[in-house]
């Protein structure tokens, strides 16, 4: 079919583009990968992984984390896929649960049990690490400049009005790294008060983008100044040559990027190999590529590391990283997504509208205290940060299986529906942030 | 409609001496067609929305709560107004094009024409990113007034940024659907009115803007649909609220087997159809068509050079408000760092050298799959458009409605309908999955487009004159030859309207392609476009893939131009 298909396709464009090699392969096996890493990662990997096994083709599947993960369902009843190649630990669990992965024992022997807290390797053995991420913020420095912004130092630094339009921050929904930076705030500062500061963040976006990459893109182009990101991304813009720079804040979380071979795999032994490559101290030492710049799960391959190199064995921000309760973070994945989007994604307006108003009013009582307007104004932020449901009804499996409802058997039952329970919580945050503008308003209007 | 005209003698009593047999074979075929590339895979998908979460069953609760959900209705008046916004100023920028290429001698009408197709051929998130670069909130032209005069100007927010890319990108659908119909006009209507002493905003009121309005109905109602379910561009300015984005947002969530987004597809699909039907209404019982088919088009006049200048301005300037977005993508594609500032930091040209040493299956591919897409289109767009308008066969409308139901179809929706459909199926000859087979990217393309080829295909057939296909038949042509010796020919303008409109489109899709490329090697230029753009370093070659594909797109472009010029000539000659 191919052969036909190209020559349809070369007699088509002869004339103007050179010819489609066609290179006979004899004695190859193909080797599937399906991944939602950038061109510049899986390029290197490609063609150092083929010049080492000239046995094996490799065939990299680019797809973004959600649509890899709905491809490989659908496609599961004839899997053509030997491996999945991401970074979110949450959407390798969402594999795990379907019984799309299958169990492998790695060769290499110089890696760690953990990276700050968190297991490098699934404890059970459906996936593995092969490279550390920590979330953080990246900014332009011409951005920064040009506006007379100063540079900030940690996740409280966002809430500021000075940031008030320049932050960007891509929605937990769309992407699974997000999630995670969503997840480890309100990890590290608890249900309430992690919602409250997310929300005094998200005050100041200037926009809530739909890719993961949308982020780094609008910092490097200079579209808006500041952006809350995985480290690759700050790491390889910088990399790339952008004016930009790139800070892991106190209270991050450092979580693997991942690797599994999908069950059924055509391929499955040149999937352990592709495996044994990436953990190998060749593949490794590979993540240091200046396009590439992820962080090793080796920690020997940092000694070869140029200078200034982030290492999350060694530096102190990243030791301390906190737990990250993987469990916790996967029963409430879908409604922490889904209130992120109710309330910050899609009232966006409404959101920044409140904030501006609270931030005018701040900014005047700063200057003439007055503890009426001060009292007005404590009740509009308290408005703006007062959630639909407690972190009890959250954690409820009851509650949250609204988000996730998948009937397996006929006897499942599920109560509520999850757009009904939206559409209250829609209700309750629009009312909320109107009063709130409301109230600094008037609370502006005293002094 | 059309008397039947048969001749065959029945057998039976019946009168079936009235059923036209060719038509309605290749309706049928059409239909069946149709039924499992789009009707069975759609209808898979929407299923869901009829159907309990909890329990399975029948229900009609998740539109209980679509109603009830004020973001729902807020996104669906949203959604109204930037649809009906985009075509009120994709007018102003495609009228005086068309009007002034069709109507006046002038240097450069072919060249115009091809310009102006332009800003189809580019995949949204390409040109939403390229927009930005010129005319974002820190964009060239907001930091040079910042730095000169101290203001901005806020072109690129909310709603308002949607309406402002969607016109630029929509409007050739108007460009050339309209121009294909005033080229379609005998001009000795015009001669009449001019002899009978009507002349400019008159003439132009009373008999060409009648006349040229099947075109214009077939365009705008495209620009009206296509901007109603467009994804790309409110997704890239992160405009949420409006009803493609929340179906897309949430029927491609991971694991949110929530019906919600299933419910607003089967809205866009439903709203377009209505759309459809308003648009099928107002052109009904209405004769647009002129038996006479002379030189061709519009008498044109010349201009004097005062004319002549104003008209070179006014174009101009349109065509570089329109064509800013290519012009960003090409600085971006031989810049080394372009951050913040009016201009990149210095220019290169290694970004080229990295896309032709690793991308030219994209392109190869590009061009058969969007080719074959467009043809396939063309095909089935005049056969639909004749069983439609000129039989009367039962059902037909029905298969209008049908085609045109593709508009609506989310890419995504129609992706995950034939993973869920096509991949048990095997390929003939092959152990391949007949879903992850390259043909199955080809016919979703292909159906995607139909709506495009068809309504260009139905606006030509409606400027044919019945009579001239009566008068064929009496002098004992079959209706076969009369399609293929009067009909089609006469329909040619519109029939590579339609080609073009489909191919150019096609070479750029890319959200029902992502769901359906199973190995690189077989995948298009978008998704080639879309990979490189996912990394800081791979901005440049990203944009210099774009170029190479608005190239290679505007040298068809051009092409089927020339062709149409010349067959019109040859027409011409014929007489």
């Amino acid at each position: 079919m191919k052969s036909k298909k190209n020559l349809f396709a070369v007699s088509l464009l002869s004339a103007s583009i050179g010819l489609a090699s066609m290179p006979a392969m004899a004695n190859q096996s193909k080797l599937t990968i399906v991944t939602s890493f950038p061109q510049d990662l899986t390029q290197v990997f490609e063609d150092a992984f083929e010049k080492a096994n000239p046995d094996i083709d490799l065939e990299v599947l680019k797809k973004k984390t959600s649509s890899g993960i709905k491809y490989i369902k659908e496609t599961a009843s004839k899997n053509q896929t030997d491996l999945f190649w991401a970074s979110a630990p949450d959407a390798f669990e969402v594999l795990k649960d379907s019984s799309l992965l299958q169990q492998y024992e790695v060769k290499a022997s110089s890696i760690p049990e953990k990276i700050g807290s968190f297991p490098i390797h699934d404890p059970e053995g459906f996936y593995k690490g092969f490279a550390a991420a920590g979330y953080g913020i990246m900014w332009n420095t011409r951005y920064l400049k040009a506006k007379k912004l100063p540079a900030p130092t940690g996740w409280d630094d966002l809430k500021k009005p000075t940031y008030f339009g320049h932050v960007g921050m891509s929605a937990p929904s769309r992407s699974g790294t997000t999630h995670l930076t969503v997840e480890t705030i309100l990890q590290a500062e608890g249900w309430d008060n992690g919602w409250a500061m997310l929300k005094q963040m998200s005050g100041n976006f200037k926009s809530v983008t739909e890719r993961s990459f949308g982020v780094p893109d609008g910092v490097n182009s200079g579209n808006f100044g500041l952006g809350i990101v995985i480290d690759f991304f700050g790491l390889s813009s910088q990399g790339a040559g952008f004016p930009v720079e790139f800070i892991y804040p106190q209270g991050t979380a450092l979580v693997p990027a991942n690797i599994g071979i999908i069950s059924n795999a055509p391929n499955r032994a040149g999937a352990e190999r592709f495996i044994d490559f990436l953990l190998s101290d060749q593949g490794q030492e590979l993540l240091l590529d200046p396009k590439i710049r992820r962080l090793p799960v080796n920690p020997e391959i940092y000694a070869k590391a140029p200078q200034g190199f982030p290492n999350p064995f060694k530096d102190d921000a990243l030791k301390s990283a906190l737990h990250f309760d993987l469990n916790l973070s996967k029963n409430r994945y879908n409604l922490v997504n889904s209130m992120f989007d109710v309330m910050i994604t899609y009232r966006m307006d409404d959101l920044r509208a409140a904030t501006g108003a609270i931030h005018e009013a701040e900014t005047a009582l700063a200057e003439k205290p007055d503890a009426e307007a001060q009292a007005l104004l404590e009740q509009a932020k308290a408005l703006v940060a007062k959630l639909p449901i407690s972190e009890a009804e959250a954690n409820d499996p009851d509650f949250a299986a609204v988000f996730t409802q998948k009937r397996k058997k006929a006897s499942d039952n599920v109560n509520g529906r999850q757009a009904e329970v939206e559409a209250q919580w829609d209700s309750f945050v629009v009312a909320n942030y109107q009063q709130a503008q409301s109230l600094a308003e008037k609370a502006l209007s005293m002094l | 409609m059309a008397s039947t005209t048969g001749t065959r003698k029945g057998t039976l009593r019946l009168d079936f001496s009235s059923i036209q047999w060719g038509p309605t074979s290749a309706a049928a075929a059409i239909g069946i067609f149709l039924l499992f590339v789009l009707v069975l895979p759609v209808a898979k998908v929407i299923f869901v929305a009829f159907q309990d979460p909890s329990s399975g069953a029948f229900t009609l609760n998740n539109f209980v709560d679509f109603f009830n959900a004020s973001l729902f209705r807020e996104s669906f008046v949203n959604s109204f107004y930037v649809s009906a916004m985009s075509v009120v100023f994709a007018t102003m920028i495609a009228l005086p094009l068309a009007y002034f290429t069709t109507r006046f001698n002038f240097a450069g009408s072919t060249l115009i024409q091809t310009l102006g197709m332009i800003p189809l051929i580019m995949p949204p998130f390409v040109g939403a990113v390229a927009m930005q670069l010129f005319f974002g909130d820190n964009g060239s032209i907001n930091l040079m007034l910042d730095e000169h005069f101290g203001f901005t100007i806020p072109f690129m927010q909310g709603l308002n940024g949607v309406i402002l890319v969607q016109s630029v990108h929509f409007f050739p659908f108007i460009l050339i659907n309209l121009s294909a119909s005033l080229q379609n006009i005998d001009r000795s209507m015009e001669e009449a009115a001019l002899n009978l002493g009507s002349s400019g905003m008159r003439l132009f009121r009373r008999i060409v803007l009648p006349l040229g309005m099947p075109g214009y109905i077939a365009g705008a109602s495209l620009v009206f649909l296509k901007v109603f379910d467009d994804l790309g561009t409110p997704l890239l300015l992160n405009v949420n609220n409006m009803l493609a984005p929340q179906a897309y947002l949430r029927i491609s969530s991971v694991g949110i087997s929530d019906p919600v987004g299933y419910v607003i597809s089967v809205i866009l699909v439903l709203f377009s159809l209505f759309s459809m039907w308003v648009s099928f209404l107002a052109m009904k019982g209405k004769d647009y068509s002129t038996v006479q088919k002379g030189g061709g088009g519009l008498l044109k006049r010349d201009l004097n050079t005062l004319e002549k200048t104003g008209c070179y301005l006014v174009i101009g300037l349109i065509l570089i408000f329109v064509l800013a977005p290519h012009l960003a993508l090409f600085l971006l594609s031989i810049s080394t760092v372009w951050s913040f500032s009016p201009l990149p930091d210095g220019y290169t040209l290694e970004h080229y050298s990295t896309v032709f040493t690793n991308a030219h299956t994209f392109i190869t591919n590009t061009l058969l799959y969007a080719g074959l897409a467009g043809l396939i289109d063309v095909v089935l767009g005049t056969a639909i458009a004749y069983i439609v308008w000129r039989t009367g066969i039962w059902g037909r409308k029905a298969l209008d409605f049908i085609a045109m139901g593709a508009l609506a179809i989310p890419g995504v929706v129609l992706g995950i309908g034939y993973l869920r459909m096509f991949y048990d199926i095997e390929m003939p000859f092959s152990d391949v999955p007949l879903a992850t087979w390259w043909g199955i990217m080809v016919i979703a393309l292909a159906v995607r487009r139909l709506p495009y080829a068809l309504r260009a295909c139905v606006a030509a057939l409606q400027q044919v004159a019945l009579s001239l296909e009566e008068a064929a038949e009496s002098l004992g042509a079959s209706k076969f030859t009369t399609v293929r010796r009067i009909v089609v020919p006469l329909m040619m303008g519109g029939i590579l309207a339609g080609f073009v409109t489909s191919f150019a489109t096609a070479a750029v899709e890319l959200s029902a392609t992502i769901m359906l490329v199973a190995k690189e090697d077989d995948a298009p230029l978008a998704y080639g476009i879309y990979v490189f753009m996912q990394s800081a370093a791979g901005r440049g070659p990203g944009a210099a893939l774009g170029i190479i594909a608005v190239l290679i797109v505007g040298a068809g472009t051009y092409l089927s131009h020339l062709i149409i010029e010349r067959t019109k000539r040859a027409h011409g000659l014929k007489k």
